[in-house]
């Protein structure tokens, strides 16, 4: 099939490309920019890995034809660190061992992240709750709770 | 699995949408691809033509009518879960948004979507369904409406023609009344097992129910109102018996359940008398010990 010409703007940047009408956002992502940061796990919006924010709106990016985000907002994990310093979300799954094998945790904190711009005062099944679309094989989740609850209470980790 | 390729559309309004769906063969509207892109991948459908709605203006929102609420087809569940409209007048349908998927597919999918697939699991059904909702229809002919008793045939089919765009969906709304939606999880779907939505009509003082609808999703061969629950209801006063007498009829026919080696007919009544009794409790405002 003809190939379309879309443009999407990966945190910040604008990027046009050509892409067959069936190509996933995540595939478009990875493969067409390079952005390899939000990984493909089950590729049936079932584990969140893919997760990013487009619009401002966390997303499976494996549940997405590219072509339907023509002129949207993506934002990837890639995204969060600021002048090379992580953002304090990211220090927090440092800080708290958020994270093992690391396979889930760009989804992780895309969800996250987006999560914390409107929470207030969640309880920790709250957290839970807004994170139930990623699943993560590796820390059982008490540490991703503690690292989300931690960038609430107290933002970048206080050196101790 | 790849999905099937297929040549790709962006309508810019619902005429245009209708002219494309008119003009090529085997074309179908696409809104949050949360139902399409799973079945294409699995092979189930592989439309040769998809028309993108996610172009056209004004079938995002939420508003008060004369009757009640009007949702834009593209409404996703995020929206109309966190709705203070929605919350307000048409609980059922708070309740039902908030419990599909995860907050991603939630973003993902929208309300058109979620009716217009005729997915004989998906929650929205229910609720819509006990509120007395309708869908508004645009194709070649014009528009007009589809009652929700009138929308589900049953294995992903539904009274929407091929050439129809499902514009808003419609919830009318009286003094008086209660609602809700109660969800049993399917734990590996995350779809519900069975699922139920309640919506009651008082009189003035809150003692006789004059109006019911009861309506369940879920492990059925397609989303449906239960009428001998509504009869056992309706005209009944407001206490713990009627809500005893409805609940002994909330059972369905065997051939109306989907067959499935992990949850029998007998089972799925059983979730569906205990859904419904929970349901019942809420809407009713009666404590259960
Ligand atoms: C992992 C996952 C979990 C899910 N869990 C649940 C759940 O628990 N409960 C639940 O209810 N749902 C669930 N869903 C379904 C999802 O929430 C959407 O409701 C559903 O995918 C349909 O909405 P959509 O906007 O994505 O429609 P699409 O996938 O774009 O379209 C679905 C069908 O409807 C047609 N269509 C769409 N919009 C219109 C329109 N405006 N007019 C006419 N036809 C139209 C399309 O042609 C297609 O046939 C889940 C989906 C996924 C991927
Ligand atoms: S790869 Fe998208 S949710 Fe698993
Ligand atoms: S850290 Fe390995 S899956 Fe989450």
């Amino acid at each position: 099939m003809s190939k379309q010409e879309i443009t999407l703007s990966v945190n910040g940047a604008t990027h046009e490309l050509h892409v067959e009408p069936r190509t996933l956002l995540v595939t478009a992502l990875r493969e067409e920019l390079g952005y390899t940061g939000a990984n493909v796990g089950c590729e049936t919006a079932r584990c969140g890995a893919c997760t990013v924010r487009v619009n401002g709106d966390a997303i499976k990016s494996c549940m997405q034809f590219a072509v339907q985000l023509d002129g949207a907002e993506i934002e990837t994990v890639e995204g969060l660190a600021e002048d090379g310093n992580l953002a304090p979300l990211q220090a927090q799954f440092q800080a708290h061992h958020g994270l093992q094998c690391g396979f889930c945790t760009p989804g992780m904190l895309m969800t996250a992240d987006t999560y914390l711009k409107d929470a207030e005062n969640p309880s920790r099944e709250e957290i839970r709750e807004a994170i139930e679309g990623n699943l993560c094989r590796c820390t059982g989740y008490h540490n991703i709770v503690d690292a989300i609850e931690a960038t609430l209470t107290e933002g970048a980790p206080t050196n101790e | 699995m790849y999905a099937n390729d297929f040549e790709y559309y962006r309508a810019t309004s619902v005429a245009e949408a209708v002219e494309l769906l008119v003009s090529n063969e085997g074309a179908e509207p696409m809104a949050g691809s949360h139902g399409l892109l799973p079945r294409m991948r699995t092979g189930e459908e592989a439309p040769p033509v998809l028309v993108d709605i996610n172009g056209i203006d004004g079938l995002r929102s939420i508003e008060e009518t004369e009757a009640g609420l009007s949702i834009g087809a593209l409404t996703t569940h995020a929206e109309i879960a966190r709705s203070e409209l929605v919350q307000t007048h048409a609980p059922a349908l708070a309740v039902a948004a908030q419990a599909v998927g995860d907050i991603q597919v939630r973003n993902g999918g929208s309300i058109g979507g979620n009716l217009a697939h005729g997915d004989p699991r998906a929650d929205l059904p229910a609720a819509v369904l006990a509120l007395g909702g309708s869908v508004s229809v645009t194709g070649p002919d014009g528009s007009s409406s589809i009652d929700a008793t009138e929308l589900f045939h049953g294995d992903f089919k539904t009274e929407v023609g091929d050439h129809e765009i499902v514009t808003a969906v419609e919830i009318p709304v009286a003094a008086n009344t209660a609602s809700t939606y109660v969800k049993y999880r399917n734990p590996l779907s995350g779809y519900p097992l069975i699922g139920v939505g309640t919506w009651v009509q008082t009189d003035d003082g809150g003692e006789t129910i004059e109006a019911a609808r009861v309506a369940a999703t879920g492990n059925l061969v397609r989303s449906m109102r239960l009428e001998e629950v509504e009869n056992a209801l309706i005209g009944s006063a407001v206490d713990k018996s009627t809500i005893d007498a409805a609940v002994a009829e909330a059972a369905v026919d065997e051939e109306l359940y989907r067959q499935d080696p992990q949850a029998s007919a007998a089972y799925c009544n059983h979730l569906l008398a205990v859904r419904t009794a929970e349901a019942l409790d809420t809407v009713l405002a009666i404590e259960t010990n």
